[in-house]
């Protein structure tokens, strides 16, 4: 964005030498700006994460609070369900959001083409799915999905096809998740990747073309190279996203069935409003915490230091 | 390349994008279709692919079954009062960031970028305890404030307001202005598209939120659009022709203001986005 300078604006530059010691009341100033998202941030932020964290070293019994050390994490550890949750979070981390970060690349790219016509419609079009609630279209899907009545089954049969047990069968479930996320974030990735390919300079093509280079190799050398910002970003922001994913399950499959679609993010949802067993909840939160702590900065590593 | 080959590629590539993004909308076609069925109608073989007449009806019965009205308002009033408040943290801060050098800017910037990793997860339980303390379960407050300041609004702003150049604050400064008139009357102004941009996030953020709320508020009479529709269908005899109707009641509306606005909502969610 640019900010036009009036003429006397433009004229009251000060020169450095001249420029005037900060008033008191200037001083002061910065710290009021900040102050009321500072606050509100320390009591329902970090207060919050640090009282999880006794919270998960206590065991609730019978409305009373039982100190109880470690116990909450070594359960973890041996609690088949949360390993199931691990895997099935870990399964989507694998296998949809590579799946999503590739059709988004694809999607900048051509969204970015001078042969396409119409790309505003186009933008518009592929970032709505975003705006749509995660409830709204988990029920959507839902009832598209379904395997005795479903729009796809029936278009399936048309097909002369075999329905699909889509949110019935544990791997149907499964990819029927991974069908929904793709379907709302690959339009707002492709929006992210695209703002930075326009930045890529048109002469860097120029250049690879008249060395010869096919679209191919163009795009590996030079579009490739310029997304990577723009990918570190998209991959980073996916990996937390996934990691924490509660209401596509939750609203989808509730996650079954036979908990194939039980996320980290749904099992502690349920250990903590289901069972109101507080502890072992916090438990798990903070094993999600680590979690997105060490991705993250395998991320940043792995990502980054190419750049 | 020739003339004729360039125009076959670009007819090419426009039908392919043209059939994907059919795909991508065909939920939304869907979505109007079924909720002018009855619940009946929609697992009909073949479903119905035209709308039909039973728009009225669901609408009534999302009325009797969920309060839909006072659910609706519950969700409008707590979207705009969020979107204002919200609004105004983040502006006060990102400009507090962006503008002043002070003691302390960089460590306390960082700690407020901590939220944006650490999963709102973590803070569920403890959170909801405060609220059972404060007794601000099933209170709008008790949605509204815990989110007040979101780390992503606070650094949209930060990244906005570095664009505003120096002399047009120290030429108010020299008008004697003081600062937080200077906020107001020098700031601001020329901000507003990176405002609106951040107004669309904020209302979309609250009006589609749903676990916090599903949280808090335990009351039907409190619930907020997206805990309604999921409560209703958790229930044996889900009717789906009302469900549908109130999700296409709280999804059109929203997405018919986003096309309104995406300009700013694009350009200023992706000037916070893509700086490296």
């Amino acid at each position: 964005m640019t900010v036009t300078l009036t003429g006397s604006a433009a004229r009251a530059v000060p020169s450095q030498g001249t420029a005037p010691r900060p008033r008191p009341r200037r001083r002061v100033a910065p710290y009021l700006f900040v102050l009321p998202a500072l606050l509100l941030f320390a009591v329902f932020k970090l207060y919050p994460i640090g009282r999880s964290f006794v919270i998960s070293l206590h065991k609730t019994v019978g409305g009373t609070e039982r100190f109880v050390g470690a116990d909450n994490y070594v359960r973890l550890l041996h609690d088949p369900l949360f390993w199931t949750a691990l895997k099935n979070t870990a399964v989507i981390l694998v296998v949809q959001v590579p799946v999503m970060l590739a059709l988004a690349t694809g999607l900048a790219v051509a969204l970015n083409s001078t042969l396409l016509r119409g790309r505003a419609v186009f933008r518009l079009g592929f970032f709505l799915p975003m705006v749509t609630g995660l409830v709204a279209y988990g029920i959507i899907f839902s009832v598209l999905l379904n395997k005795d009545y479903g729009l796809v089954n029936w278009v399936l049969g048309l097909a002369g096809l075999d329905s699909v047990p889509w949110l019935t069968d544990p791997l149907w479930a499964k990819v029927s998740l991974g069908l929904a996320l793709t379907w709302h974030y690959t339009g707002y990735n492709a929006v992210i990747l695209l703002a930075r390919l326009q930045s890529v300079p048109a002469e860097l093509y120029d250049a690879a073309a008249v060395d010869g280079a096919g679209a191919w190799t163009s795009f590996r050398h030079v579009t490739l190279p310029g997304l990577r910002p723009a990918l570190l970003l998209t991959t980073v922001l996916s990996t937390i996203g996934t990691l924490q994913i509660f209401d596509e399950p939750f609203v989808l499959t509730g996650g079954g069935p036979d908990n194939a679609t039980l996320t980290i993010g749904v099992y502690l949802y349920q250990n903590a409003f289901k069972y109101f067993d507080f502890g072992y909840a916090s438990a798990i939160a903070y094993a999600l915490a680590v979690l997105i702590g060490i991705l993250g900065v395998i991320q940043f590593r792995f990502l980054g230091e190419k750049s | 390349m020739t003339a004729a080959r360039h125009r076959g590629r670009s007819i090419l590539l426009t039908s392919g994008l043209a059939i994907a993004l059919a795909a991508v909308l065909i939920p939304f076609y869907w979505l109007v279709v079924a909720a002018t069925h009855s619940s009946r109608e929609i697992f009909d073989s073949p479903p119905p692919l035209l709308p039909g007449g039973h728009l009225g009806a669901n609408l009534n019965t999302l009325q009797d079954t969920a309060q839909f009205g006072r659910v609706v308002l519950n969700s409008l009033l707590i979207a705009v009062v969020y979107t204002v408040c919200a609004g105004a943290v983040c502006a006060l801060a990102g400009y507090g960031f962006a503008k002043y050098r002070f003691r302390g800017r960089e460590a306390l910037f960082a700690l407020l970028m901590l939220g944006l990793v650490i999963p709102a997860q973590v803070t569920l339980v403890p959170l909801f305890q405060m609220m059972a303390e404060l007794h601000w379960l099933n209170t709008y407050q008790a949605v509204i404030m815990p989110n007040l300041a979101l780390p992503f609004g606070i650094f949209l702003m930060r990244q906005s307001m570095a664009a505003l150049p120096d002399e047009l604050l120290d030429s108010g400064r020299m008008d004697g202005c003081g600062e937080l008139r200077l906020f107001w009357k020098v700031v601001l102004p020329p901000m507003k598209p990176a405002l609106a941009a951040l107004a669309i996030f904020l209302f979309l953020y609250q009006w589609n939120d749903f676990v916090w709320p599903l949280i808090v508020l335990r009351d039907s009479a409190s619930y907020t659009v997206p805990v309604a529709l999921a409560s209703l269908q958790g229930l044996d005899e889900t009717d789906y022709g009302a469900i549908l109707a109130g999700t296409a009641a709280a999804a059109i509306p929203m997405a018919l203001v986003f096309l309104a606005l995406q300009r700013h909502f694009v350009s200023g969610l992706l000037a916070g986005a893509v700086k490296e």
